[in-house]
């Protein structure tokens, strides 16, 4: 028993086992967790209903303008003359004057259709993600105006550091087949 | 009768204008004649499909770091390997995925069956671990970007004292029960958001997660690898792993004659020197010493801890957002809240204000809480047993050799051993047992 060799070997066969075990467990864990149903990838989302328009999108994302962007859902939109969230509460003149808008970044576009109508788009580039136009538009108007996180700039990170800042818990990991919660499905323009 | 019904409509139209509910067609959408709707704009991620590269690149520098570390015996080669792995993992797919974070991904996956661990998160938390368990912490040598960071900007490694490096060792155990606890309730992936280089690998992030990470980097010029030797949760793993592994580096390719060139080849402490050889008697004595240390300490230390993880646990209910929740909305009921309305609860109203909802979800949170917190306290406290067990009863050591948890296959010892230079064609006269350097 004293002999050094034998201890040795002793000691081996416990590395060897405890390995074996090592291995089983880690291929055990493999097996029981690649054989959930759901085994598409997933990226995050807001759920628009959710969404309280705090602002947090604009300031806690890892990249230096924020991924999440409004989204429009056109076939929703009112066309109004009076957008409550493209104009300030109390508009100087109902026109697209710097003064008048509420988008800090002038990234929502309104063009003129027909009398009374008025199309209002995103654009992306400028769109910071704070959600006043959303805020406005939820208060008054359709909603057609939300936050979706933009899957073109989203580095899918493990954990959105929005996601943990969101006071609201509106943000949901979706399948990466179907990246968007988009409002008013199955109307045209959707 | 009309009048009635005009009230009726009235206040029908108000309950539905005061709920600021979401998507309320107040303004019904125009038909047009001419004009056609536009689409939604709804772009798709840039460069999708690269889970299974990733997987592969990882597979293949699992494979090269292990040939480089095991049978080529090349720093050099380990070298390049880092950098292309930091290149890579780090500065080209941005820090995400990583093994480190993989564990919390599998943590909840194994507590929550609603939640599917994506198959290449899988794979980065597998794979490194199935090596380590054959041929060591290659992951950690080669492929890892954390890793690479530290170690190629290190040039000053000064020696940390031993009782300072076993107290600081303990702290990787800390914060992967925490983030286990964290991840398994759903909370949050703190891993992921206290990360010190991915704020650098991306260029960008929270200014404190920026200089967190240089600050590190600084501390990495001089003391090797701090982040994987003092906090890295998934090095915590590796290095159980890498003590059962089937081949690990050795200093030297064939023997060792104890003549210590090797002594201050390497910074990260995993060098051990011979252990005074015990004859039979004491290694008999000291053997059954370690047997009744181990079981006097475990089962105490692992009631002690499981008794403060449940506590720690507990009082880390309000790091999940329904714990918050419901800590802010008991608050507001006893009326504690002063100021302006935290938007937590300006959500909590506009969501229907269902207080009893909040609670019971937050009662059955707390369980959870618990009970993880006691098993992963208890589990903590038996690691934490066998690593003072081991402080006071260390394993024979006839010869220098690469410590078998520590060692990161960084392969810089290698040519410090005369035996080596020897192998490698260098002729070196080989120095006598025990009077190389001096």
């Amino acid at each position: 028993m004293a002999d050094p060799s034998s201890h040795l070997s002793r000691r081996d066969l416990l590395r060897s086992g405890l390995r074996g075990a090592g291995l089983l467990g880690v291929g055990a864990a493999t097996g029981f967790l690649s054989g959930r149903e759901a085994k598409a990838e997933t990226v995050w989302q807001i759920n628009p209903d959710l969404c309280i328009q705090c602002g947090r999108c604009a300031t806690e994302c890892v990249l230096e303008v924020s991924a999440v962007k409004c989204t429009h859902s056109f076939g929703m939109c009112g066309y109004c003359k009076l957008c409550t969230g493209y104009f300030e509460p109390e508009p100087v003149n109902l026109d697209e004057g710097a003064e008048n808008q509420l988008c800090p970044t002038g990234a929502l576009k309104r063009e003129y259709i027909e009398d009374p109508y008025y199309e209002y788009s995103i654009i992306r580039e400028l769109c910071v993600g704070c959600g006043k136009c959303v805020k406005g538009c939820n208060m008054f108007g359709n909603g057609s105006l939300y936050l979706q996180v933009g899957h073109e700039r989203c580095l899918n990170c493990n954990i959105c550091s929005i996601s943990t800042a969101c006071p609201a818990q509106a943000f949901v990991r979706v399948s990466a087949d179907k990246p968007y919660l988009l409002r008013g499905k199955g109307k045209p323009g959707k | 009768m009309t009048r009635a019904l005009l009230f009726a409509l009235t206040a029908l139209v108000m309950l539905v204008c005061v709920q600021p509910a979401p998507a309320v067609e107040r303004f019904p959408p125009p038909d047009f004649s001419s004009h056609s709707l536009p689409q939604t704009v709804a772009p798709v991620q840039q460069g999708r499909g690269v889970a299974w590269l990733d997987v592969t690149v990882l597979a293949s520098g699992l494979a090269l770091a292990s040939w480089h570390s095991l049978k080529r015996r090349s720093r050099r080669g380990i070298v390049i390997l880092s950098l292309a792995s930091l290149a890579y993992f780090g500065f080209w797919r941005r820090g995400c995925v990583c093994a480190i974070g993989s564990i919390q991904n599998v943590a909840l996956g194994v507590a929550d069956t609603g939640y599917a661990v994506p198959l290449a998160v899988l794979a980065f938390f597998t794979l490194p671990l199935v090596v380590a368990l054959v041929w060591g912490r290659a992951f950690c040598a080669g492929v890892c970007p954390h890793g690479a960071i530290q170690d190629l900007v290190l040039v000053k490694p000064l020696k940390m004292p031993g009782w300072l490096d076993e107290i600081l060792g303990v702290l990787p155990w800390i914060y992967l029960a925490f983030g286990i606890l964290l991840a398994a309730t759903g909370s949050l992936f703190v891993i992921c958001s206290y990360d010190p280089f991915v704020g650098i690998f991306r260029m960008a992030g929270p200014r404190i997660m920026l200089i967190g990470g240089a600050a590190l980097l600084v501390l990495a010029m001089f003391v090797g690898r701090p982040y994987c030797r003092y906090l890295c949760p998934y090095g915590a793993l590796l290095g159980v792993a890498s003590r059962f592994a089937k081949w690990r580096p050795t200093v030297t390719p064939d023997i060792c004659t104890q003549c210590r060139l090797c002594e201050n080849a390497c910074p990260f402490g995993a060098l051990n020197p011979p252990m005074t050889a015990k004859d039979g008697q004491q290694r008999i004595a000291s053997g059954r010493q370690r047997i009744v240390l181990l079981a006097i300490l475990l089962p105490l230390s692992a009631l002690l801890f499981g008794w403060l993880g449940g506590r720690i646990g507990i009082s880390s209910m309000p790091m999940h957002p329904a714990g918050k929740l419901a800590a802010l909305v008991l608050s507001q009921e006893r009326g504690e809240l002063t100021g302006t309305l935290p938007d937590e609860l300006t959500a909590f109203r506009q969501h229907g204000a269902d207080r009893q909802a909040v609670y019971q979800k937050a009662v059955a949170l707390e369980s959870r809480f618990f009970v993880f917190g006691r098993w992963l306290g208890a589990a903590f406290g038996l690691v934490l047993a066998l690593k003072i067990a081991r402080i006071f009863f260390p394993a024979d050591a006839h010869d220098y050799a690469t410590d078998d948890s520590r060692c990161v296959s960084c392969a810089r010892c290698f040519t410090t051993c005369p035996y080596e230079l020897l192998r490698l064609g260098v002729p070196v006269q080989v120095p006598k047992e025990g009077v190389g350097n001096g």
